[in-house]
């Protein structure tokens, strides 16, 4: 199975610092990791290629003592270990990022990184300012010093990422482990932390990198081992090796990387936003006057990183948050502030980001489900009764159309996958003919199976007429599906650019400084 | 109605603010002594939600607290005089104050087990707490009091030296924060001592971390469970003095449901003061001053024209005092004041994430 041990690689001659021997991990339902081996060596970049739900997490979980493997081994520079809980983890020198911030909101960055290190000034009160020189020791490691008192929750998304690497650095981890780090990074940012991550190997540091994007991957790794289903399909090493192949090994199957998205042929103004203005839920304004038009047969993108407002946008769009200034308007017709029954009256469809907070109700079946938005109305419901064989056959046609798998159409939501959980969603807010859709991150976490199909729905969509306004920190998602693009900023639309020209690069860049000259800020939109 | 149309509004608030300064300035003592369950008990809820444990059964800890103190106290002294020591303190009583805290720790120690490793309903827990606490020495008090035992009286409180006391300022702040019994005086050590403590050592770190993101504490490689029975347990301490300042500091005696709703208000007390010991403190005295004022107007009624009006307020009102300013004080500040966000929430250890 292994394609090749390159002899080339200069890590090759280097001792193993870790080995995992047949992991197994078995979950109700699903075998999260199948007899997985890994083995990594001192001063690599290993990195763990697979889809959302392939195992990755799961098995650094493992690693990490947070999840009790069923079977297999764990042996650290040869030497079989037992790792019960992080602490175990940490006394062994394994540090790991998560894919989802672990981090005290309320907390400084100071107190973020000492947590469970503390240094002591005697033994009951800490010693700060030891503490707050270590810090900014590190943060010169990364080119930037942060402020150690700085409360986290008032840190832009990329901080908060660098004080995670941070915590992990302070640890002095001989083996550092990266859950998907660059999901919420500009590709700039994540080019500052391939360049820490490189100095860290050159001192010796093994790093475990997880991603399932493509082309990180290809840039970032010494070697790539390839996760599917629970299982090790593969492994390459990335001058042998390009992203078809890849994807290949990661789906099973040959992928389509991008879909085919024709020509887009705009017609007249359906949505526009004039002078809107949102505030977030302590009051203070995070919108600040958008000005935007949607055509029909256009996808329109607004993309940015994650917290610049457009949580705040999509809500007042779809009905869930009064503006607080501004106008929209549908073909006309004056919409601001409209509840989401009036939305879809008017034809419009909305994919929430979180699907189990606002687009299903987990345990609801499949056929109430799929009826969330019109059940009120006939066929659904005549008086007071609702029909039930009318509903039944609306999910039926939902199901068979959008592709959800599911034993049946009675069967609770919470019981399907998360890409059949979107699928749904997808269908029963594409259903029939629409004026409006829009979508707010409506891959996210979701298999490249499903991703390709919902893209493909997005874009027959689009060319049916229906005006399309797609919202995601997902850049990639953005460029691909976008006839035109605009990049958030703080509240702000900094820039539309063309696209079907514009590149990452470029399109980061805005993400990251709204086009401003200088280093992007460190605090976050809205943030005190 | 129609007498306050006749007295100018203005004039009649400023008499009374005259007045308040003026019980609050010659009743400073007697204020931090009312004021001591309330903050003993809001350091109490502190422990525990600090570190993400809601507890709403204070006022059953502190009862039950000070009926076992009292009662241990009285069968140690067995009816025989002794001498006391400084500040009212005799062996009795010493070991009555032991026997609160014990039993403030055990009935602490059944809501962490309920809370923590049943992961039961931390609210029902409470309540639990609270009703049985009421039925149990209610029940055993009348038993006792069929055969009733001689109490073995109360500590007492410290006298500053007449010549301080006499000196201006100076001597009216020493009577005031010094003028107490050992309960109310421990009470106002552990308030700055933990505050301190909470923001400087690494077991207030960890306990706001544990309060906060238990997940996130644990990725770091602390026991969260661990740390949520310690802190709950050390709560059970807090509550266990709060109770004993009823039956061996403020009076000598057990009545049934004497803490008479004093441990809710000390929750009230706990949101108001933003979960920090000081804040908490300073709640509870604004609950001290209601209290404090009460009493002063049946004892000490203003004269003149407010006198007039308070003469024509029912006595009850002023008795309900404390518990209006808590329901002003709750609708005016919650929502607005932040509990820590994995408060109530029982930690699961294998994780759950996607
Ligand atoms: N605590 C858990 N309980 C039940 N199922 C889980 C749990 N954690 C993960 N899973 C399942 O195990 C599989 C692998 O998940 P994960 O390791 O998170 O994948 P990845 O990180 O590669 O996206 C998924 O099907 C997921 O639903
Ligand atoms: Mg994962």
């Amino acid at each position: 199975m292994v394609v090749s041990e390159a002899a080339s690689s200069p890590a090759a001659s280097k001792p193993a610092a870790l080995e995992m021997r047949g992991v197994t991990k078995r979950f109700p339902g699903v075998v999260a990791n199948d007899h997985i081996d890994l083995d990594v060596r001192r001063g690599e970049i290993h990195a763990l290629l697979g889809e959302n739900g392939a195992g990755k997490t799961t098995l650094m979980n493992i690693l990490y003592g947070l999840v009790t493997p069923d079977e297999g081994e764990i042996l650290l520079g040869g030497k079989p270990v037992t790792i019960a809980s992080p602490a175990d983890a940490i006394s062994q020198g394994i540090s790991m990022v998560h894919q989802h911030f672990m981090l005290v909101p309320v907390l400084t960055v100071a107190e973020n990184i000492l947590l469970g290190e503390e240094p002591m000034a005697n033994p009951v009160l800490m010693d700060r300012k030891a503490a707050h020189t270590r810090i900014r020791e590190l943060g010169r490691f990364f080119g930037t010093e942060i402020d150690p008192d700085l409360r986290v929750a008032s840190l832009s998304v990329g901080w908060q990422q660098r004080v995670e690497i941070l915590k992990a650095l302070y640890r002095n981890a001989d083996i550092l482990v990266l859950d998907e780090p660059t999901a919420v990074l500009t590709p700039q940012e994540t080019k500052e932390i391939f360049a820490v991550l490189r100095r860290l190997t050159a001192e010796g540091t093994s790093i475990i990198f997880i991603s399932h994007k493509l082309y990180e991957v290809l840039e970032i790794a010494d070697r790539i081992t390839v996760i599917r289903r629970g299982k090790v399909v593969g492994s390459r090493i990335p001058s042998e090796t390009d992203e078809d192949d890849l994807a290949e090994l990661m789906v099973g199957r040959e992928v389509e990387l991008t879909v085919d998205r024709g020509e887009s042929h705009p017609a007249d103004v359906t949505l526009a936003v004039a002078g809107l203005t949102v505030s977030d839920d302590r009051g203070h304004e995070v919108v600040h006057g958008l000005d935007f038009e949607v055509r029909a047969g256009e996808v329109f993108g607004i993309a940015g990183v994650a917290g610049n407002g457009q949580d705040e946008l999509v809500e007042a769009l779809a009905g869930l948050r009064r503006p607080a200034g501004g106008t929209v308007e549908l073909s006309g017709r004056t919409i601001t502030g409209a509840s989401p029954r009036r939305l879809h009256n008017l034809r419009v469809g909305f994919v929430p980001a979180d699907r189990h907070r606002y687009g299903l109700v987990l345990v609801f079946p499949l056929t109430d489900n799929s009826v969330l938005t019109s059940y009120y109305r006939a066929p659904y419901s005549r008086g007071l009764v609702r029909d039930a064989d009318a509903i039944g056959r609306h999910a039926e046609q939902v199901i068979k159309d959008f592709d959800v798998r599911t034993p049946s159409p009675l069967v609770h939501a919470s019981t399907l996958s998360g890409g059949n959980q979107q699928k749904l969603i997808v269908g029963r807010e594409f259903f029939g003919d629409l004026r409006l859709l829009v979508l707010d991150q409506p891959t996210r976490g979701l298999d490249v199976g499903s991703i390709e199909f919902i893209h493909r729905q997005v874009i027959a969509k689009r060319d049916a007429g229906t005006a399309v306004l797609l919202i995601s920190a997902e850049l990639d998602e953005v460029l691909e599906l976008s006839d035109r693009t605009a990049v958030m900023y703080r509240g702000r639309l900094v820039a539309v650019v063309d696209g079907r020209s514009a590149t990452r690069e470029e399109v980061g860049l805005l993400m990251a400084t709204g086009g401003r000259e200088g280093p992007p800020p460190i605090i976050a939109e809205g943030a005190a | 109605m129609d007498f306050i149309l006749h007295v100018p509004v203005i004039g009649l608030l400023l008499q009374f603010i005259g007045y308040l300064v003026g019980v609050m300035t010659t009743n400073g003592s007697l204020i931090i002594t009312l004021s001591t369950p309330i903050a003993l008990g809001a350091l109490c809820g502190f422990m525990n939600e600090r570190s993400g444990v809601v507890n709403i059964g204070i006022e059953g800890m502190m009862l039950f607290a000070a009926f076992v103190g009292w009662y241990v106290a009285a069968l140690v002294n067995g009816g025989a005089p002794t001498s006391p020591g400084p500040l009212g303190i005799t062996f009795p009583l010493l070991v009555g104050l032991l026997a609160a805290i014990v039993a403030g720790v055990a009935v602490s120690a059944l809501h962490a087990w309920l809370s923590i490793t049943v992961r039961a309903n931390q609210i029902i827990s409470g309540t639990i707490i609270n009703i049985e606490a009421l039925a149990i020495t209610g029940y055993l008090n009348l038993l006792i009091s069929q055969n009733p035992i001689p109490s073995a009286g109360n500590f007492q409180s410290f006298h500053v030296p007449q010549g301080v006391a006499s000196v201006p300022v100076l001597g009216w702040l020493l009577t005031t924060f010094l003028g107490h019994g050992p309960i109310t005086l421990t009470m106002l050590v552990l308030v700055i001592v933990l505050q301190i403590l909470l923001f400087r050592s690494r077991w207030g770190l960890r306990t706001r971390a544990a309060g906060e993101h238990p997940r996130a504490a644990e990725t770091l490689g602390i026991d969260v469970i661990r740390l949520r029975y310690r802190n709950v347990l050390l709560g059970g301490v807090l509550a266990g003095l709060a109770g004993a300042w009823f039956t061996l500091e403020y009076i000598g005696t057990f009545q049934g449901g004497m803490t008479n709703g004093r441990g809710f208000i000390a929750l009230a007390a706990l949101i108001f003061g933003r979960w920090t010991p000081i804040g908490a403190f300073g709640a509870a005295l604004v609950f001290g001053i209601a209290d404090a004022l009460g009493q002063a107007v049946s004892f000490n009624p203003p004269s003149g024209d407010l006198g007039a009006v308070l003469s024509g307020v029912p006595e009850q009102v002023f008795s309900a005092l404390p518990y209006l300013v808590t329901i002003i004080v709750l609708a005016g500040v919650v929502g607005r004041s932040i509990p820590p966000a994995a408060d109530g929430q029982p930690y699961e250890r294998e994780a759950k994430a996607t």
